[in-house]
């Protein structure tokens, strides 16, 4: 019989390894993810908090393993399907991974038209959210002239543009103050709020601390204590 | 596809330097080609209407009687390939001969006695003026009674043919290996229009872009390319042809063949060719990086 928990949870991790070549990045990782949780994935850099989001929208393959997410079995994806997979998530990057040469509109609408939506829908979408971050009066502008704050509250913006179940954070607030990175705080939590799963990798603790949704360690890749199933 | 298009404009003009270079290469191997091909088209014209000319001189033995000369006539005609046979008597070959040389007719004059044989002219039809026909046909010829000797030039057209079809092979060959070089140029130029962009790649890959949403601005870029190259190449051609066209025909007999430029359908198929360049260097280039 399917458990209450299994029924709730978007992502499932059976005993993942990740190796690179000799060096362990993640050992042993198990563990449900339940729809609209907030989750923190804590602990020092190069535990594996990246590692671990990477492993789910397939930025990086398993060794051993298997992932679930939203039903769909990461082991067995075949590669054309992989952009479907990804279309499930929001991610957010530190270094924000915008396109330069784009501006802030066609950043944001990038989510959307890869999807094929329609050009009327992309601007409404695109004006809509960009709104809610606070960036509307800067649509025309381009990357490199926004402060981190302002480039990092784009990638939210870009993040959510497509609606996805599940919003990955991979140290949001890492290079920013901590003015802006109350900001794009709150801003997660609007949009976990809204019905958003959201995992955030950080090792900020003033921000775990303040924290309201689970806190999972990871140390050498181990995540501790290892949750139960 | 008016987004893919209207990406794929914004793309070449944001790497303008790199896809003028690509432009450029198309442009230079399209001129040459083209003027391989120009060359080959007015010279197989020239050649076709001097082929169109072509007669066997059939000279008789001398002292062929009329019976004679009427069963070698007879023979002739039951010969396949032969559009036409003209009698050409000793009497009226001598003032052929005297009319050609005008001034020196008095040379003529002192003669005793006509030293030109009967002769046949004969035409051939079309589809009999390959050189191996036309030496078929006189060796034919030559075995008949009463014929002493049969002219036709062959050397001559022999030796234009051997010319002509090397210089055909010649023509494929450049052909061939500036159309590969072109999409190797291509191919790498958009490579390195790849490698500009890698991150933006990933970026797109990581929001959920499909491999063909990637590529299918490339395709429109390369084709645009292939487009642009091809116009100004053609344009190029077309342009030197017209200066020299003009100063050629000044210098022409009546009995020249006019020179021409490609047909529309060609330009337009010359046009696709560059266009294929362009996406066939998209397609290797591509191939490769979305593999990497």
């Amino acid at each position: 019989m399917t458990s209450m928990a299994e029924k709730r949870a978007v992502i499932r991790m059976f005993h993942v390894h990740k190796r690179y070549g000799a060096k362990q990045a993640l050992v042993d990782a198990t563990v449900d993810i339940a729809k609209n949780e907030f989750l923190f994935i804590s602990g020092p850099s190069g535990a594996g908090k990246s590692t671990l989001l990477k492993l789910l929208y397939l930025a990086e393959p398993v060794s051993e393993g298997q992932i679930l997410v939203d039903g769909m079995n990461l082991s067995r994806i075949p590669r054309r399907r992989i952009p479907m997979l990804r279309r499930k998530f929001g991610i957010i990057f530190q270094d924000y991974k915008l396109i330069p040469s784009r501006t802030v509109y066609e950043n944001v609408a990038l989510v959307l038209e890869v999807q094929g939506k329609k050009r009327s829908l992309i601007e409404k979408k695109v004006k809509s959210v960009l709104r809610v971050v606070g960036m509307e009066d800067r649509m025309t502008a381009y990357p490199p002239s926004l402060s981190g704050g302002e480039q990092q509250r784009v990638a939210v913006a870009r993040a959510v543009a497509g609606d996805p179940k599940i919003i990955l954070a991979d140290e949001p607030t890492g290079s920013l103050d901590d003015e802006s990175a109350a900001t794009i705080f709150e801003l997660l939590n609007m949009f976990y709020n809204r019905g958003a799963t959201v995992v955030v990798a950080t090792h900020d603790k003033a921000l775990i601390e303040n924290a309201t949704g689970r806190v999972l360690q990871i140390r050498q890749g181990r995540l501790d204590p290892p949750p139960e199933i | 596809m008016i987004f893919y298009t209207r990406r794929a404009i914004k793309d070449i003009l944001e790497n303008r330097f790199l896809n003028v270079v690509t432009i450029i290469t198309i442009a230079l191997s399209v001129l040459i080609v083209s003027a391989f091909g120009l060359f080959f088209l007015n010279a197989q014209d020239m050649f076709n209407a001097w082929k169109k000319g072509v007669r066997i001189m059939v000279y008789l033995v001398p002292g062929t009687s009329e019976a004679q000369r009427l069963d070698t006539r007879y023979r002739l005609q039951t010969i396949a390939g032969i559009q036409s046979i003209r009698f050409i008597s000793k009497e009226d070959a001598l003032e052929l001969m005297k009319d050609r040389m005008q001034r020196q007719t008095s040379l003529l004059d002192n003669m005793r006695e006509n030293p030109l044989p009967d002769a046949f002219e004969v035409t051939l039809v079309t589809e009999s003026n390959s050189p191996e026909k036309i030496e078929f046909l006189a060796q034919r010829i030559e075995g008949l009674p009463s014929v002493s000797e049969v002219e036709y030039g062959q050397q001559w057209i022999d030796r234009f043919a051997n010319f002509f079809n090397l210089f055909k092979l010649v023509g494929y060959g450049m052909g061939a290996m500036f159309f590969m070089a072109t999409v190797f140029i291509a191919a790498n130029t958009i490579r390195l229009v790849l490698y500009s962009r890698r991150e933006e790649i990933h970026i797109m890959r990581l929001v959920g872009a499909t491999d063909n949403f990637i590529k299918f601005p490339f395709y429109l870029e390369g084709l645009i390319q292939g487009l642009s190259g091809g116009m100004i190449g053609l344009g190029m051609l077309f342009s030197a042809f017209s200066a020299i066209g003009s100063q050629f025909e000044q210098a022409m007999t009546a009995e020249m063949v006019a020179i021409r430029f490609f047909s529309m359908g060609t330009c337009a198929a010359i046009l696709g060719g560059g266009m294929l360049t362009g996406l066939l260097g998209c397609f290797f280039s591509l191939n490769q990086f979305v593999k990497e």
